[in-house]
């Protein structure tokens, strides 16, 4: 068996990290604190139809569509000629768990293989370090780093949502979210600032969203989205879901990434405490989450004193809540988190949902489609649709069902 | 009914995937309704409806909506109004029938379901569904029938057979057999209509029961009297409860009417056939590729090419000397070839079978006696290929039956005797096969999931008002072939639907389906990620290439030209014929011109009552008295009996330990359903639950009853059989009124040390969640499912107690009770395991001595079960394989390194198994991959990988509730085939060694 392609010192300064798209906001965020590190990386920006004929040419068609898209992203650049492909690199975001998802990079590295590129290393970016390479190291502060990044993205994109819909001047709160996205990018490339300065930081950005130009008088249907996390949030993975609900004329609901984050922080106390497995780490775990929490309760905080806009969801009360539905202990792939997405929209009066995922997804058998039963007996009133993705599926038929949850919708 | 609550005028149009359809009312009353065709002719056929109605709605100001799914992008272009059409439909039902419970629609395309009782509850069909108006007409293609006479036959049925109902490929492969086995179509009609029944009923109801009014709607349920039938009997509903109104075909349009008076907005004619009109379609979505061919010139160059590649006919009037007849009776089509000592083609025939091969080829045998009449001319020998086979052989006894890749092959070796892979891609099958050191090496066929085959092509054209011929030819200059995508049938179609909303002309579709065919082939069958995977000399056959546009494609695709015989679609036939004149025969056994006058075939239809598999037999008795026995799972129903000693079966040998645990007293009662993580852990479980002083109750095996039993509350339709059949298991244990119910929620299963981790998969280990969720009846039982630590008697003693403590008080049981419980259930589970184990060694140690072949017949724990694996344990036995099972050989100081991650403890197994296979010569491997199985997506490519490193052969079966083992036969006896011709080649190589 060949040994695995390692990132090695020497290709810090001489490597380009190509890093998929899969929520832009977020991940150019990540790829500005890494650059900040002395990394060289960059954000894939193909997409469209070659992309996925890349995925289905070099993965096995009946692994999951994230896989599929993320890997075609990827040969597809390196077939473009646009990268000297002995001097890049790849980064994937590894979740671990028992969901076929943790296989995407021996998928993503097999499917290099066997395009020719064998040669071109690939990191796994991990919670758990299922991966060394010597490198690339996740050090303490650029973990901190990334986190407030994180934070600073799910803002951005909860307020472009809440704004886009209404905005009277086209594009005004795209170029507001480019704006921002330059002027923290500075900021996450100097010194870390005190956190008095990052909460009047979030301060400026709610401010500076509610002042846009709106029109708020025709009511708009709130929709939330929900589901894998992959064509959750990637317009590459759900056909631009989001600027489509924009264009029905509904106003799309998405809680953010740090809540899946919290979520796999919160897995370790549960198996913990489930299975008595890594007990001795879970008073650590407990002070990540508890801060974790704190921070974005931060945000919540601030969004709620400005008035203008609806907070984000409340992790821990949406996970305390949706214990009567399943249990905690459903971890893999998006698991407890995604019945508690839509409890939780439910409970803000968000009664229409689009539940994401990609066709065949395991874990949603269980926590998407075997929920909206149990979900629609306690609130009769729900307006639920399941859609899947997959590189056969067409858009006129997802957005049929799309169109016929609007209909209905309140 | 009550009245129309429409005030003024307005327009309803419904444009489907199939029709289009208007409805003007007005005052409550409908004026005017139409239903027709589009034939794709979208926007032209509205335009057309419209100009119809002008007299109605001349000088009038009126509301107008459009709904349906090809409606939807143009209404969209034209700026009218739209509505969602199952909304629609609800309005409809509604304002007509508002004591309506639930409405079922099917359309062309799309199946609907909408109830009303307790809350408004809209659903279509998923993206993998058929049972739709589309499933139907295919279905009716293929029994050579009209969906008219289709629909009048399956009224005089007498028996239904069991067909998946899933989508319309895996009904296919189902129908086909039953169809070659000789059932009769009235019969296969009307189990096609209960399968597009059971297909609404667990695809859409998904768990919410239909009862009450029920109302039908929709062209197939207006059309289909016999789809009628099934539905009422079905669902038990009487004449009062199940409706099926004239306005069946309009209820859309009548929404889209109702919706539009609602608004308020109104047109003028011209206003609104001004807009239809002008209106362009919008941004294109679709992407396209290059053309085919370039230039005719190009056409001329490629076709002289392959007219190259012959073979020679030669007319019987002008030979005399022996004959050699080869018959390749396909799924859908019937060949013929025979051949001269010079394998000169004397005589060839190729047709539809229409279902009925037997008549067909009594009447080519006739045929060819009446040309053979006063010459001299003796058929030396006659052979027999494909899935009819068994049954050609004992209706007109030829000589010989070989397996229909082998026919191939020694075809293809006739045309290039360098060949190193062959592809072959004919009405529902596309195999293909890799050959070194001239022997087959590897055989790759089509998953029941991803036939992109030729009856498709042929489908489609007709869909599109063409025969296959003239739509193919229309695809070989087409500018710009439209890109559709890879995936199975029904999506398939949902891209032409969107190619056709954005303007893609007929060309283009079709230059776009050839394409797709043989992308589907290359990416999705084989998985080949260049044309240098497959080989360099490539032969390619069947009837599908005699298609140019997609012999072109496949050329393209390659980047290399291949060699496609002019007798493509004969080349299992004339293989046969070569085989036939090998046998070196005197004289052919095949029926005399005197027999064959006499001869006569009836079938009939009974149930097996051999034992609790009740297979369903197709009893053929010809004129002389014989019987051919098809539809049996076992040699018992056959009638033959085996007298030796039985072959050792690791299944039937699990099965029975499984069944033989020791009957348990307690006061209490405890279900254990039997299936998915239960299969391997009730001898834990049992145990554990018998030291606590119950008594014990396992559901029993599997059969297709459990699942229809559970069917009507499956949430996920896409998940895989065994999960599904669950449903079944857990209902059985709730009539037996058992106190608790347990099946426990096991992220990790037990840890192997095998890989990095030991999870389940999520199914297996979060089912329980689901079924809590979403099984009505188990909420008056007591269901525990406590997430627990297998690996930890604390943990797990700790978490049992503390999980009856909190859901079944009165049970008491400490901690300690626990401990001891779960110390005897590892016992009792080690103690299987290592029968499981010890018998796996007395099979490799009788293997050894008979000189019998072993299969591993790798899978997961509870592809045991006799319902989930559909007696393929028995049918490799009935092949002469000693069967083992993957944890019987898996030990586990034997793991090879993978690629993957390897951290799931089923799984891990399979590459233990995979090693093992590659260390002993009579060791064979089959993985059976469970259809919706995304972890195997995984481990598919490394076993391959495992194997084919060490010049292995890989075999995969796909299944699914598929319940018909013909498919499966080809492939054991393709590999079988395989492995002797390897064999013979080994044994002539070292014999030439010594000379």
């Amino acid at each position: 068996m060949t040994e695995r392609v390692l990132f090695t010192k020497e290709m810090k300064a001489t490597h380009t990290i190509l890093v998929p798209t899969m929520l832009p906001i977020h991940f150019r965020m990540v790829c500005r604190t890494l650059n900040h590190y002395g990394y060289k990386a960059e954000l894939l920006e193909n997409v469209g139809e070659s992309v996925r004929q890349c995925g289905l040419k070099y993965v096995h068609n009946d692994a999951c569509y994230p896989a599929l898209l993320v890997t075609g992203q990827l040969i597809d650049a390196l077939q473009s000629g646009k990268y000297d492909t002995h001097k890049v690199a790849f980064m994937y975001f590894q979740t671990g768990g028992g969901c076929r998802a943790s296989n995407y990079i021996s998928l993503i590295r097999k499917a290099l293989e066997r395009a020719g590129f064998g040669y071109v290393p690939v990191i796994s970016l991990s919670f758990v370090g299922l991966e060394k390479n010597p490198g690339f190291k996740l050090t303490l502060p650029m973990l901190l780093k990334g986190i407030s990044g994180i934070l600073y993205a799910d803002l951005l994109m909860d307020l472009r949502n809440q704004c886009r819909p209404y905005e009277t001047v086209a594009g005004a709160t795209d170029a507001l979210i480019a704006k921002w996205e330059e002027t923290l990018g500075e900021e996450i490339n100097g010194k870390t600032p005190r956190y008095s300065r990052i909460k009047k930081n979030y301060r400026k950005i709610v401010r500076s969203f509610a002042a846009l130009p709106m029109d708020r008088s025709v009511k708009k249907a709130k929709v939330g989205i929900v589901g894998e996390i992959f064509v959750k949030f990637s317009p590459l993975g759900n056909n631009g879901l989001e600027d489509f609900l924009v264009r029905e004329g509904a106003q799309p609901v998405l809680a953010g990434l740090l809540d899946f984050v919290l979520y796999m922080v919160f897995d370790f106390i549960e198996d913990a405490e489930l299975y008595g497995m890594k007990k001795r780490m879970k008073p650590l775990f407990k002070v990540a989450y508890r801060y974790l929490l704190r921070k974005q309760e931060d945000v919540r905080k601030i969004i709620r004193e400005e008035g203008t806009f609806d907070p984000p969801m409340e992790f821990d009360k949406a996970r305390k809540e949706v214990q009567d539905l399943i249990g905690l202990g459903v971890k893999m792939g998006e698991g407890w988190l995604l019945t508690a997405e839509m409890l939780a929209l439910i409970g803000e009066h968000v009664g229409n949902i689009v539940c994401t995922q990609p066709f065949g997804c395991l874990p949603n058998h269980i926590c998407g489609k075997g929920m909206m039963k149990p979900l629609k007996e306690r609130y009769p009133d729900v307006n639920i649709v399941a859609v899947d993705y997959d590189p056969g599926a067409t858009q006129i038929n997802q957005e049929n069902r799309i169109k016929l949850m609007l209909a209905n919708a309140k | 009914m009550n009245a129309l609550p429409i005030q003024n005028t307005a327009v309803g149009i419904d444009i489907g995937s199939t029709t289009a359809k208007i409805v003007v009312a007005e005052n409550g009353k409908i004026l005017f309704s139409k239903y027709e065709r589009h034939f794709s002719r979208v926007r032209a056929k509205t335009v057309e409806l419209l100009e119809e109605v002008k007299p109605l709605l001349n000088g009038k100001s009126f509301s107008l909506a459009i709904s349906g799914s090809a409606g939807m992008g143009m209404a969209d272009c034209a700026g009218l109004p739209f509505v969602q059409e199952v909304f629609a439909t609800a309005e409809t039902v509604k304002a007509l029938e508002p004591d309506t419970d639930a409405v079922i629609e099917l359309g062309g395309e799309d199946a609907k379901i909408i109830f009303f009782d307790g809350g408004l509850d809209e659903r279509m069909n998923g993206s993998c569904a058929g049972g739709t108006g589309a499933f139907i007409d295919q279905m009716a293609t293929l029994l050579d029938l009209s969906v008219e006479e289709m629909d009048r036959v399956s009224l005089e049925h007498t028996r239904l057979y069991p067909i998946a109902s899933r989508c319309g490929v895996f009904a296919k492969t189902d129908i086909q057999p039953l169809l070659n086995q000789g059932a009769k179509k009235a019969d296969v009609a009307a189990s096609i209509f209960q399968a597009v029944v059971n297909q609404t009923i667990a695809g859409l109801a998904q768990g919410h029961r239909i009862a009450g009014k029920v109302l039908f709607l929709g062209g197939p349920l207006y059309y289909c009297h016999g789809l009628r039938e099934r539905f009422a009997e079905t669902l038990k509903l009487d004449e009062q409860h199940a409706i099926f109104p004239d306005y069946a075909l309009y209820a859309v349009s009548i929404g889209a009417a109702l919706y539009a008076d609602g608004q308020k907005k109104t047109f003028s004619y011209e206003d609104v056939h001004d807009k239809l009109v002008k209106s362009v379609s919008g941004a294109e979505h679709i992407s396209h590729c290059a053309p085919l061919f370039a230039s005719e010139d190009e056409y001329k160059t490629f076709s002289e090419r392959h007219a190259s590649a012959t073979a020679t006919f030669r007319d019987p009037e002008t030979y005399e000397g022996g004959a050699y007849l080869g018959i390749d009776c396909g799924s859908t089509t019937t060949k013929l070839v025979l051949l001269s000592e010079q394998n000169e083609i004397l005589y060839s025939y190729y047709s539809s079978n229409k279902g009925n091969p037997v008549s067909v080829i009594k009447e080519q045998l006739e045929q060819i006696y009446s040309l053979l009449q006063n010459r001299p001319i003796v058929i030396r020998g006659s052979a027999v290929t494909g899935y009819g086979e068994d049954l050609i052989r004992s209706a007109f006894h030829t000589d010989a039956g070989l397996v229909e890749t082998m026919a191939h092959y020694a075809a293809a070796r006739h045309f290039n005797p360098d060949v190193d892979f062959i592809l072959d891609i004919g009405g529902q099958d596309i195999k293909c096969f890799k050959i070194r050191s001239h022997a087959i090496d590897s055989i790759i066929l089509n998953e029941a999931c991803s036939s992109g085959c030729g009856s498709f092509i042929e489908t489609f054209a007709k869909s599109m008002g063409y025969d296959v011929e003239t739509f193919s030819k229309k695809g070989l200059f087409a500018p710009s072939p439209v890109e559709l995508g890879t995936r199975c049938t029904v999506f398939m179609n949902s891209s032409v639907k969107q190619a056709q909303k954005e303007g893609a002309t007929v060309e283009d579709i079709s230059a776009g389906l050839s394409i797709s065919v043989v992308r589907n082939a290359i990416y999705k069958v084989i998985r080949a990620g260049s044309a240098d995977e497959l080989g360099k000399e490539i032969v390619v056959q069947g009837g599908t290439f005699l298609n140019d546009a997609v012999l072109r494609s496949f050329e393209k695709e390659l980047g290399r030209n291949v060699i496609r015989p002019q007798i493509a679609p004969l080349m299992g036939a004339f293989g046969a014929a070569l085989h036939a004149k090998s046998l070196k025969k005197e004289r052919s056994s095949l029926l005399t011109p005197e027999e064959l006058a006499s001869f006569s075939h009836k079938a009939t239809a009974l149930t097996c009552g051999g034992c609790g598999n009740h297979c369903h037999l197709t009893v053929n008795t010809f004129a002389n008295g014989e019987k051919y026995i098809s539809g049996n799972q076992c040699d018992k129903g056959a009638g033959i009996r085996n007298t030796g000693e039985p072959l050792p079966n690791l299944y039937e040998f699990k099965r029975g330990l499984l069944s033989s645990l020791p009957k348990t007293e307690g006061k209490r009662k405890i279900g254990l359903p039997l299936c998915l993580g239960m299969y391997e852990l009730l001898p834990f479980w049992h145990a554990v639950f018998a030291s606590l002083g119950f008594e014990v109750a396992v559901s029993p095996f599997s059969t297709r009853d459990t699942y229809s039993l559970g069917q009507y509350s499956i949430p996920s339709d896409t998940a895989c059989y065994p999960a599904k059949i669950m449903h079944g298991h857990i209902e059985q244990l709730i009539a037996e009124n058992c106190d608790l119910i347990f099946y426990p929620a096991l992220t990790y299963n037990v840890d192997e040390h095998r890989g990095a981790n030991h999870y389940n998969c999520p199914v297996v280990a979060y089912y329980s969640e689901l079924l809590h969720g979403n099984l009505e009846n188990l909420r008056g039982t007591r269901f525990l499912y406590p997430y627990l630590n297998i690996n930890s008697e604390k943990e797990f003693a700790a978490g049992l107690a503390n999980c009856f403590a909190k859901n079944d008080p009165e049970s008491r049981f400490s901690v300690r009770d626990c401990r001891e419980a779960y110390r005897k259930g590892m016992k009792s589970y080690h103690a299987y395991m290592a029968k499981v184990r010890a018998e796996g060694e007395r099979a490799l140690q009788f293997a050894k001595d008979n000189r019998k072949r072993v299969l591993i017949l790798a899978g997961r724990p509870y592809h045991i079960d006799p319902e989930i694996c559909h007696g393929i344990d028995r049918l490799a036995s009935s092949l002469e394989f000693v069967v083992v099972s993957e944890d019987s050989v898996c030990h586990p100081e034997k793991q090879p390194d993978v690629r993957v991650l390897n951290q799931w403890t089923y799984h891990s197994r399979l590459y233990a198994a995979a090693q093992f296979a590659c260390e002993r010569q009579d060791v064979e491997l089959v993985q059976m991959v469970s259809f919706g199985c995304g972890v195997d997506a995984i481990t598919t490519d490394e076993v391959r990988s495992i194997l084919e490193q060490h010049g292995k052969l890989y075999t995969q079966l796909k299944i699914d509730e598929i319940t018909n083992l013909g498919a499966v036969r080809i492939r054991l006896r393709s590999m079988l085939g395989a492995l002797e011709e390897k064999e013979e080649k080994a044994i002539a190589g070292k014999e030439v060694e010594k000379q």
